[in-house]
């Protein structure tokens, strides 16, 4: 190399870094499409469910009446459900988020387990009165009235 | 009445800058090196803008400092019984307000520019100022068109909205500032690159007019990073210090280019190659502040940064976005063939290796772009992903890991060409400490492979950082190599940083009753007491935990869930205990029932973070190097002004001394 001239050794820098950028391009498509993290409806999970140990992202509506704390006061179990009736069975351990009440959108960070129900290492829920997870934007029972909250808001 | 004149400052500020633009792009039709009529309105245009936009962000700091509730941005965003300095930065806690912080740092580093920089030929310096106001006159658009922050209501409101509790934090004062005057700072090494780029005047005279800016909007990206990793990290009460979260990203992407341009601007000035490399790069570094402001500012992605959601804005950022980014590559592609090869070099030398780096730089770029983008694009056919840590950390690790090898090695190498066998016993040495890192712990225990690595790169760069000093008088290196030793050093010592709190780290989550305890890395944790507390617009349930090790005096921690009524919103105040060795980090979380002692529990989240701040006296380390570095380059060029002066003062003293010689000489 040391005895290039000046053109040809701007080519090979601009080769050099082509490579290495279009490399980085294809890893970064081959990676996403195998470690991005899928979002499924309690509906959709049921229908084609992910693999076991997948991590995927689970969202919909924390059923009524289903929140329950096991005895060690730390893990939580509920039942999220979508538009339709089905219903998937979610365990947490950790710290709820702040307006994690029943009733309330949710989305679920985890994994499906062998049993069917879904294991939650992360919990994300409405943040604030104005923020709501873009996943659940659209989702029955949880509009008219969040949605006006979300519109009249500031006026 | 405060709010028309900011308003009226904002129109003047825009119409000048059509002026500045128009006036430099016409000065670029006379011929070379003739003096235009034209040219002579472009600084002064550029200096007033800066003062007006500086004005119009005063005046609305002034109406959020006496909370003028019938200016819609206030009473929107603020509250009259806010703290006060929580009223002066709410001024930049929302979308209009930091669109206008932005427009005036970009003003005011224009007017500093045309001000203050004497050594460009004035051919380059008026299609620079042209530039930068074709880039400032887009964003007054932006800002008066749609997303005015004078607006008035019509009717005053009685008492405002409130700020977001999250943005009610010290933090707020420091990281949008600081991240902004360095997304701004790149914007003006943009219009440096275009003016030399139009005028053919890419040259090392060039480089040294354009380190500077590039330095310091570097330093403060640093800052502001790190200002913002740390803040994230004890406001969020998750433990977690990056999240690749697309905000974050957004802002971690211009400091990947701006690192990259940093080291090549300064081969461009010291050995006058990678011409065509720098310019580029300059068109990338801007583009990265540019996208990162269209992600956070035009509502595409939903977080605490996105003030307000709406379509037009985004339509807006996005058409300016696609102008600025177009046309400069545009020019770039026009202009390209234009600028003569530099000088040469081997791979085996300082340049080599830093043009390695700065591709590796590029490829990580890459692919946090990749990566923050995705999810949008997936989007768009109705897919919603999300793209996290499993895919940022081992795709990137993939091109950071030979850089951070390559940086330990670079700066033992020579200018132009050199031998590897030169400084084969260094490398020894450096390998040898990586080795035994590893061995060492792979012994102590079982830990992921990118910690393992990450601890062995990270010793032996803090090594090979001290090793360009080793023969050299200390006393006469100049400040700007010390500048990238602490610099080089603080990379190694936050490296460290997070592949310890990678490896290390321990957490504890219970249900605790007061008087319970939990054990954690050498920690005992007892939760003495759980009391409601109020402060001035929140209140809060308060934790008293003791934290003693190994028998020692027990230290007092107070986590908080508080309640803030004004918007109402619950927020998570995490509790701190740091030692030189790492962090305690504790989080109180609900009640959880009655335990089966019959007393009441509550949920305890305990963190033991080791070596975990490392990480950010690192990047405070990093951005320290910069500092001196730009003293040290402020140094040199004012001793050369003064050499410069004083050779000038004595060819004329001896002018002068010969004219009254031979002015003398007939009357002897």
């Amino acid at each position: 190399m040391s005895q290039m001239k000046p053109k040809h050794q701007r080519m090979t820098l601009v080769i050099f870094a082509m490579i290495a950028i279009v490399a980085a391009g294809l890893i970064a498509v081959w990676a996403l499409r195998n470690q991005a993290n899928y979002f499924y409806l309690p509906e959709e999970m049921a229908a084609t469910p992910p693999q076991v140990g997948q991590p995927v992202r689970l969202g919909g509506m924390v059923q009524a009446g289903s929140l329950i704390t096991l005895a060690d006061g730390v893990t939580v179990t509920f039942r999220v459900t979508g538009n339709t009736q089905s219903a998937i069975a979610v365990r947490y351990s950790g710290i709820l988020p702040d307006l994690f009440v029943e009733g309330s959108g949710v989305v679920a960070e985890g994994s499906l387990q062998s049993d069917g129900s879904f294991l939650a290492t992360n919990l994300l829920a409405k943040h604030d009165e104005n923020y709501v997870p873009k996943e659940l934007e659209g989702l029955e029972g949880h509009d008219a009235q969040d949605k006006v909250a979300e519109t009249t808001i500031g006026l | 009445m405060i709010a028309e004149i900011g308003h009226a400052a904002l129109w003047l500020a825009a119409a000048l800058a059509i002026l500045q633009m128009v006036s430099g792009a016409l000065a670029l039709r006379e011929a070379e090196g003739a003096p235009s009529p034209y040219a002579l309105y472009a600084r002064p245009a550029a200096v007033v803008q800066a003062f007006l936009a500086v004005l119009a962000f005063g005046t609305l700091l002034y109406s959020f400092a006496v909370t003028d509730l019938s200016v819609k941005l206030v009473a929107t965003n603020s509250h009259s019984m806010k703290p006060f300095l929580y009223k002066l930065t709410g001024t930049w806690g929302n979308h209009e307000g930091s669109m206008l912080l932005w427009v005036a740092v970009l003003a005011l580093s224009g007017g500093l520019l045309a001000f203050a920089e004497r050594r460009l030929p004035e051919r380059t310096m008026s299609a620079t100022l042209a530039v930068q106001g074709f880039v400032a006159m887009g964003f007054y658009v932006f800002l008066l068109f749609s997303s005015n922050p004078f607006e008035r209501l019509p009717v005053p409101a009685l008492e405002g909205v409130g700020l977001n509790p999250l943005l009610q934090d010290i933090g707020l004062a420091v990281h949008p500032p600081t991240l902004y005057v360095g997304y701004v700072g790149l914007s003006v090494a943009f219009s440096l690159a275009m003016g030399a780029l139009i005028t053919k005047a890419v040259n090392p005279n060039f480089a040294k007019v354009m380190r500077p800016w590039v330095l310091g909007a570097w330093v403060f990206l640093t800052f502001g990073i790190t200002a913002g990793s740390y803040w994230a990290y004890y406001e969020l009460g998750w433990g977690g210090w990056w999240f690749w979260d697309p905000v974050e990203n957004a802002s971690l992407m211009p400091w990947l280019a701006a690192t990259a341009l940093l080291h090549s601007v300064s081969v461009l000035a010291a050995c006058d190659a990678l011409r065509t490399w720098t310019i580029m790069l300059g068109v990338v570094a801007f583009s990265m502040s540019m996208l990162g402001t269209f992600l956070v500012r035009s509502g595409v992605l939903t977080s605490v940064h996105a003030f307000a959601v709406d379509p037009e804005r985004g339509t807006l950022l996005l058409i300016l976005l696609a102008l600025y980014i177009g046309g400069s590559l545009t020019i770039f592609a026009l202009r390209a063939s234009s600028i003569a090869e530099g000088k040469r070099f081997t791979a085996t030398s300082r340049e080599g290796a830093l043009v390695f780096n700065n591709v590796m730089l590029c490829a990580i770029l890459a692919i946090v772009l990749l990566g923050t983008l995705y999810p949008l694009l997936t989007e768009a056919f109705d897919v919603r992903v999300s793209v996290g840590p499993p895919y940022f950390n081992p795709v990137g690790a993939i091109f950071a890991i030979p850089m951070f090898v390559v940086m330990a090695v670079g700066p033992l190498l020579r200018w132009k060409d050199d031998k590897v066998a030169r400084v084969q016993p260094e490398l020894a040495v450096l390998a040898a400490v990586a080795l035994l890192v590893i061995a060492l712990v792979v012994f102590l225990g079982d830990y992921p492979l990118l910690p393992i690595l990450g601890l062995a790169l990270a010793s032996a760069l803090a090594l090979a950082a001290f090793l360009p000093l080793r023969g050299r008088k200390l006393t006469r290196v100049p400040t700007a190599t010390w500048g990238m030793v602490v610099a080089h050093f603080g990379v190694a010592v936050a490296l460290f940083g997070m592949a310890s709190e990678g490896a290390f780290t321990e957490e504890r989550l219970a249900a605790v009753s007061p008087g319970g305890a939990e054990e954690i890395g050498g920690w005992t944790v007892q939760l003495e007491s759980v009391d409601p507390v109020s402060g001035p617009n929140w209140t809060a349930i308060e934790a008293r935990i003791s934290a003693s090790r190994s028998g020692s005096e027990p230290v007092i921690l107070a986590p908080q869930a508080r309640n803030f009524w004004s918007p109402p919103q619950a927020t998570s105040e995490s509790a701190l205990l740091t030692r030189w060795d790492g962090q305690l980090y504790a989080v109180i979380g609900d009640g959880a029932g009655i335990g089966p002692d019959g007393q009441q529990r509550w949920q305890l989240r305990v963190w033991w973070k080791p070596f975990v701040t490392f990480i950010w006296y690192g990047g405070v380390l990093v951005a320290m190097g910069g500092i001196l570095s730009f003293i040290g380059r402020l140094q040199v060029d004012l001793r050369r002004r003064k050499a410069a002066r004083l050779g000038a003062e004595r060819r004329m003293d001896q002018a002068a001394l010969a004219l009254s010689r031979t002015a003398t000489e007939p009357a002897e």
